[in-house]
């Protein structure tokens, strides 16, 4: 029991301390919250319901992540936003092959400089995590959103 | 009571300026819903894959009207002629109710849920319940019927709104109007060569959907792929990495009407395959978005392929051959089709007003693609749609350009002059002679 209540406050703190970053635009960090070689998608949930492959976002390794990040610091035009993160205590599925499964529900609110704050994504992490010596990473974090429209754009990682 | 308003307001000659009521001005989007997207212009509602099966539905739009994509039974005798693709407003005939709700799957036939009228997948009226009354006995205890329908309800007089439909390659588009000409004709022979090079004779495999809806007015969009000019500047990864720059070979083609258009153009054959598109000064120097030291940590982003159909007979100059890297397709009004190297897609353009429009991103495969190929299309996608690296920003452009517009109001003008006032095709990408020509016919079509 112990080690099950210690698993979930560790995947909780993971998903904290990954809010925070991209919430605190420490963009730069977040790719460090990956694998080398970890994946990471945004999906609509017609896509992944469907089996359908396409994704907003599908990155591959964690250079691709620094190019996406490299890509929404300095090259895509788009009107300046706050993201605020609210994610759900994760639900740990179970583990298989030193690979833990675990999936939480977020909200990401938009807030544009003199605007009301609006929802902007809602959905939820659909996560492998793999424990490593500099704790847990996430080897796959699909990110399957319920709404059904993109605000205009979606620029920083979800 | 109020002046009637002129029927022409567009003051000035030639359509290089654009007055900003054009984009803001409620009423006139009504009339551009009647004449354009409803009158005699064929809107692309999907692709044939989308219904694979007998059945198979989805719903789609034809400007702010809601229709239904089906695939209907067809007589065996029949089916060297009718490809059974049926499109039908999703509009009970009784009380008007929008009664399909799922956004796809597959039905026998269609019943509204309010008082189950019954219609077959290709529209018509099969059946309504209480047609012929209710059997009852009068207080006199004879038989009689109460109520139903008049004796001359003639259920062939209230089916659905069917949609004329054209099937072309696998694209198909539908129209409320009997006069909307052929579909190859509407399209006209300057353009269907670069549809058929897409599309002829290849089975597509469907990858997925984007959505995003855009605050901004719907012709934006199309003027956005009519404009060669600013995919150099405002988007970095296509100068950096040469795959739409100002010194490429390129060409504008446009139907006789010049309402559709092709932006052709081809990577210069010795850029390199990633990091960097060369540096010519006379297309990057000044250029704030070409970043000479930009280089991928992982290249499979830009893992560009070309594929033999790319190369094709030239449609303008007979016994030579051309080989685009990229053709960028607008069919008026509603529909882009896009092939960005290795990434294939339709956009949809559904209008939600004057200030919004809902753009639809149909991302596709051919059915003989290697896995490779499937996955380098999928990771090509990255550059594409509502969060691409080179597409978010058009999205968020057009929302500041409506936003420009409706804070100074009527009086203002966009300025679309860059190489010249007229509205004919060119040899190169220093123009906007497309989005000249769209407005050209636009305003023949809404009599401004």
């Amino acid at each position: 029991m112990n080690e099950k209540l210690l698993l979930q406050l560790e995947i909780d703190q993971l998903n904290a301390a990954y809010a925070a970053a991209l919430d605190e635009r420490r963009f730069d960090g977040w790719p460090q919250f990956f694998l080398e070689d970890g994946r990471y998608t945004v999906q609509a949930r017609e896509n992944f319901d469907r089996g359908l492959p396409l994704a907003l976002i599908a990155l591959e390794s964690q250079g691709m992540m620094k190019d996406r990040v490299y890509g929404v610091t300095q090259t895509i035009y788009h009107g300046p936003y706050y993201t605020r993160h609210v994610v759900s205590p994760a639900q740990v599925l179970g583990e298989e092959d030193g690979r833990i499964r675990a999936q939480a529900h977020y909200a990401v609110f938009r807030t544009r400089p003199g605007d009301a704050s609006e929802v902007y994504n809602v959905g939820r992490y659909i996560d492998e995590i793999a424990r490593t010596p500099a704790g847990l990473k996430l080897a796959s974090r699909k990110c399957v959103y319920d709404s059904e429209m993109v605000l205009n754009s979606l620029i920083y990682p979800i | 009571m109020n002046a009637p308003e002129p029927l022409s307001r567009w003051s000035r000659a030639g359509s290089s300026r654009v007055p900003f009521w054009a984009y803001t001005d409620a009423r006139l989007y009504r009339q551009e819903l009647e004449k354009i997207f409803y009158g005699p212009h064929w809107c692309y509602v999907g692709l044939e894959i989308e219904v694979p099966n007998v059945g198979d539905y989805r719903l789609t739009w034809v400007g702010e009207r809601q229709v239904i994509l089906v695939r209907d039974r067809v007589a065996p005798r029949d089916r060297g002629t009718d490809h059974g693709i049926r499109v039908v407003e999703n509009r009970c005939a009784h009380r008007g109710v929008r009664f399909c709700q799922q956004p796809h799957g597959n039905a026998r036939s269609f019943v509204c849920p309010y008082h189950q009228w019954t219609y077959k997948l290709n529209g018509e009226l099969a059946g309504l319940p209480f047609k012929d009354g209710v059997q009852a006995v009068d207080a006199r205890g004879q038989p009689c019927v109460n109520g139903g329908m008049p004796a001359d309800f003639d259920l062939k007089q209230h089916g659905l709104t069917k949609l004329r439909v054209a099937v072309l390659h696998g694209l198909v588009f539908a129209t409320f109007s009997e006069e909307a000409e052929p579909i190859e004709q509407y399209l006209g022979p300057q353009v269907m060569p670069w549809l058929e090079r897409i599309f002829a004779g290849r089975k597509l495999t469907l990858l997925g959907y984007n959505r995003q809806r855009i605050p901004g007015n719907w012709k934006l969009m199309m003027e956005n792929i009519k404009d060669p000019y600013h995919p150099g500047l405002l988007h970095t990864w296509f100068v950096t990495f040469g795959l739409w720059r100002a010194d490429q070979k390129s060409r504008m083609v446009m139907d006789a009407h010049g309402r559709h258009a092709v932006m052709i153009s081809r990577r210069n054959p010795n850029a390199p395959a990633v990091a960097d598109g060369g540096e010519n000064k006379a297309v990057t120097q000044g250029v704030t978005s070409f970043k000479a030291d930009m280089a991928l940590n992982d290249t499979r982003l830009l893992d560009v392929v070309p594929e033999p159909w790319w190369k094709v007979a030239d449609p303008s100059n007979p016994g030579t051959e051309i080989m685009p890297s990229v053709t960028m397709i607008t069919l008026f009004p509603s529909l882009i089709i896009q092939q960005q190297v290795n990434s294939l897609s339709t956009r949809h353009i559904v209008p939600r007003g004057e200030g919004t429009f809902d753009f639809v991103w149909t991302h596709f495969g051919f059915a003989d693609d290697s896995e490779e190929m499937t996955r380098r299309r999928l990771r090509q996608a990255n550059l594409f749609g509502p969060a691409g690296f080179v597409s978010a920003d058009d999205g968020e452009v057009i929302q500041f350009s409506q936003d420009g517009f409706r804070q100074w109001g009527e009086a203002g003008e966009t300025l679309c002059e860059l190489g010249g006032t007229d509205t004919q095709g060119t040899e190169h990408m220093v123009t906007e002679t497309l989005i000249r020509s769209m407005y050209a016919y636009w305003r023949k079509v809404m009599g401004q």
